[in-house]
């Protein structure tokens, strides 16, 4: 028995209708409207009659390159160029192997850096942002039908950029005439924000996983030192956890060894973080019925066999749209480093505002600084939002 | 079917659990032979699961000795893992790994258990699901079969590591009625084909036509064996009657 009759139009309404429909569709409703009208004008007028009249945006371009990298030095800039660069590639690769079919994520990217060249930056440096987009788009070429050894290549070019970007940023010692030493003093702004979220989540994410993994242990002794660590840390306000990083943990050292205060704060936030990621992931791991143990078990798997292929998978699956909020959180977190004195975007903002010329003008720096907070946020946001509809979540 | 001169491939001797202070299986003693059916029956809660989940050691007892293939079950883990190599488990609830497809189901445990070459397990893997009727859903997800399809799945899962024994737990009870028949004929097929098989279920008619001796638990006792022929049209114990009366007037 077969039925062929198609499935009905939805009529579309017409726009008056929709709007009977959704905003005007009892008294209350039509209240509310009304007033978020009004809020939205009274509030959007008075920001863009600031923005475009009264603020005094020559702070930001002059300013700029404080803002993206700190006191970072002109002439070993291309390291982060080349840095970027490298960056550029393996992203379009990446986006190419693992998310050709998600066109809206790859456009993102591609438009990213020409967004940025709206800046005021320099045309040399404008040009080189837009050579950007052109080397992601390299990348993607070179990795449509990507095979095996490619996707290996791509995957580890991805894990060993985080500490090769460190080194080469870092230098390879004062002598060194090709690479010479940069302290981490001059690292700031953008640059700096970034490199402690992302080192941060790179060390954070598997520590979280392997706390969680230790919380569910069989062994007494890992389960207990994972679970005090978690709850010490938890008990603890990363504020000052990154004091008694700054201040405590070079009283545990031999006094001619002394930590980089970049290092400190990364430590820092490194234990706070994976503290509680570990809970996170341990939701996840929650959520898999015994049944999967007790298969993956009969089918003769060892237990690390089955945690790394069976249980760890899906439970992280699940996890994920609690595991990116934490990292937004954590990306916002980082600003906390400006109260013990390093020069992240919110430090630096902090020190262009003490310079004379620019008092006052707190409400431009703060509201260019926040936009990129919001683009870094959001763009993590969307492409969570769109992992968890390719993984299928919610729909096992 | 039956082979009496050789040793037997399964041996329990008076095997006692508890779970706490409950006593779940009592003096349990069960000798099955290469290629034998058995059929385990009885109330639920009579700890038929609990004993089939002993032999390959997804639960501990306490006491006693069951012995599968020559090797002995003892808490060394070689043991347990050379063990489960030798027995394939389906389940109730079917248990397959919902992130991966069809395929890497069936072929995960000879890649990763035994070793093999992806080619050579995939090669093994299609014709499985070819066996159990289902070759065209290889790429899909668990969560895109119906229930019948992924009890299928699973025993096309436990069989890819070759196993020398078969554990059955109710495999067609979380199933639509309508799917029953084809996750038996699969079983049928497979008992037939000669593997020594042990199954928990309450299909009487399967077990009429396939079993080759059956077991009545009750209270975490067996009460009563025999061929189903036996059991059917002459049993001794009450309990054995009251259940019997109890599942076929159903
Ligand atoms: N992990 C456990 N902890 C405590 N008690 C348990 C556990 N597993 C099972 N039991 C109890 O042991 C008894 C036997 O359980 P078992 O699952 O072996 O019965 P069964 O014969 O398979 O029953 P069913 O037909 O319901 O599956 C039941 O009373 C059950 O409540
Ligand atoms: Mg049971």
């Amino acid at each position: 028995m077969t039925n062929t009759r198609s499935r009905p139009v939805e009529a579309r309404p017409d726009p008056l209708t929709w709007l009977r429909q959704n905003l005007f569709n009892n008294w209350w409703n039509s209240l509310l409207t009304v007033f978020s009208l009004w809020l939205v004008y009274a509030l959007g007028g008075g920001i863009s009659v600031w923005a475009f009249t009264e603020a005094n945006w020559r702070v930001i371009p002059v300013n700029l390159r404080l803002f993206l990298v700190g006191q970072y030095p002109l002439t070993e800039i291309w390291r982060i160029w080349f840095l970027v660069a490298l960056l550029a590639l393996l992203t379009g690769s990446a986006l190419a192997i693992w998310a050709a079919s998600y066109r809206r994520i790859a456009v993102g990217f591609a438009l990213t850096p020409l967004l940025l060249a709206l800046l005021p930056f320099s045309l040399a440096n404008r040009l080189w942002l837009a050579s950007l987009t052109l080397l992601g788009l390299l990348g993607w070429f070179m990795a449509r039908n990507a095979n095996l050894s490619m996707r290996r290549l791509v995957m580890w070019g991805g894990v060993l950029w985080v500490p090769v970007s460190v080194l080469i940023m870092s230098g390879l010692g004062d002598e060194n005439p090709f690479l010479p030493s940069v302290g981490t003093n001059l690292w700031g702004g953008l640059l700096l924000t970034m490199l402690l979220t992302i080192v941060g989540i790179a060390i954070s994410f598997p520590l979280g996983v392997l706390l969680a993994l230790g919380r569910r242990s069989d062994l007494p002794i890992i389960r207990w030192a994972s679970v005090a660590y978690i709850e010490l840390i938890r008990g603890v306000p990363l504020i000052t956890l990154l004091f008694m990083a700054q201040l405590m943990l070079p009283l545990f050292l031999p006094a001619n060894v002394s930590i980089d205060r970049v290092l400190r704060a990364q430590v820092g936030i490194i234990l706070f973080s994976a503290a509680y990621l570990a809970e996170n992931v341990r939701g996840g791991l929650q959520a898999i019925p015994k049944g999967q143990f007790e298969a993956s078990y009969a089918l003769g798997l060892s237990g690390v066999q089955t945690t790394l292929l069976i249980i760890l998978p899906q439970a992280l699956r699940i996890a994920i749209p609690v595991l990116v909020g934490q990292f937004i959180g954590l990306l916002k977190d980082t600003s906390l480093v400006a109260i013990v004195g390093l020069f992240d975007l919110l430090g630096i903002a902090k020190t262009v505002l003490a310079q004379p010329e620019f008092l006052g003008l707190q409400r431009e720096v703060y509201a260019f600084i926040s936009v990129f907070y919001w683009l870094l946020s959001y763009g993590m946001s969307y492409i969570s939002q769109r992992l968890e509809s390719a993984l299928g979540l919610g729909q096992r | 079917m039956r082979d009496e001169t050789r040793q037997p491939i399964i041996t329990a001797k008076n095997v006692n659990k508890w779970y706490g202070h409950f006593h779940v299986l009592k003096d349990v003693n069960m000798e099955v032979h290469k290629g034998e059916v058995i059929v385990i029956f009885g109330p639920s809660g009579s700890g038929k699961s609990s004993f089939i989940r002993c032999i390959n050691r997804l639960e501990e007892y306490q006491s006693g000795q069951i012995v599968v293939d020559g090797i002995e079950l003892t808490s060394d883990i070689r043991n347990i893992e050379r063990i489960r190599m030798e027995t394939g488990m389906v389940f109730q609830q079917f248990n397959l790994f919902p992130h991966l497809t069809v395929l890497e189901n069936v072929i995960l445990a000879p890649v990763q258990v035994r070793k093999w070459s992806k080619d050579k397990a995939t090669e093994l893997g299609q014709q499985l699901l070819q066996r159990v009727g289902i070759p065209e859903q290889a790429e899909k997800y668990p969560g895109q079969l119906s229930g019948g399809q992924q009890q299928r799945v699973a025993i096309a899962r436990a069989l890819a590591m070759q196993p020398r024994i078969m554990l059955f737990d109710e495999p067609t009870s979380a199933l639509d009625p309508e799917m029953i028949k084809e996750v038996l004929d699969v079983m049928t097929e497979l008992a037939r084909s000669g593997m020594t098989m042990l199954v928990v279920t309450h299909e009487m008619g399967f077990a009429k036509a396939v079993a080759d001796r059956m077991f009545f638990f009750d209270k975490g006792q067996i009460v009563e064996s025999g061929t189903p022929q036996d059991i059917f049209t002459n049993p001794q114990e009450d309990r054995t009657k009251l259940f019997l009366s109890q599942i076929l007037t159903h």
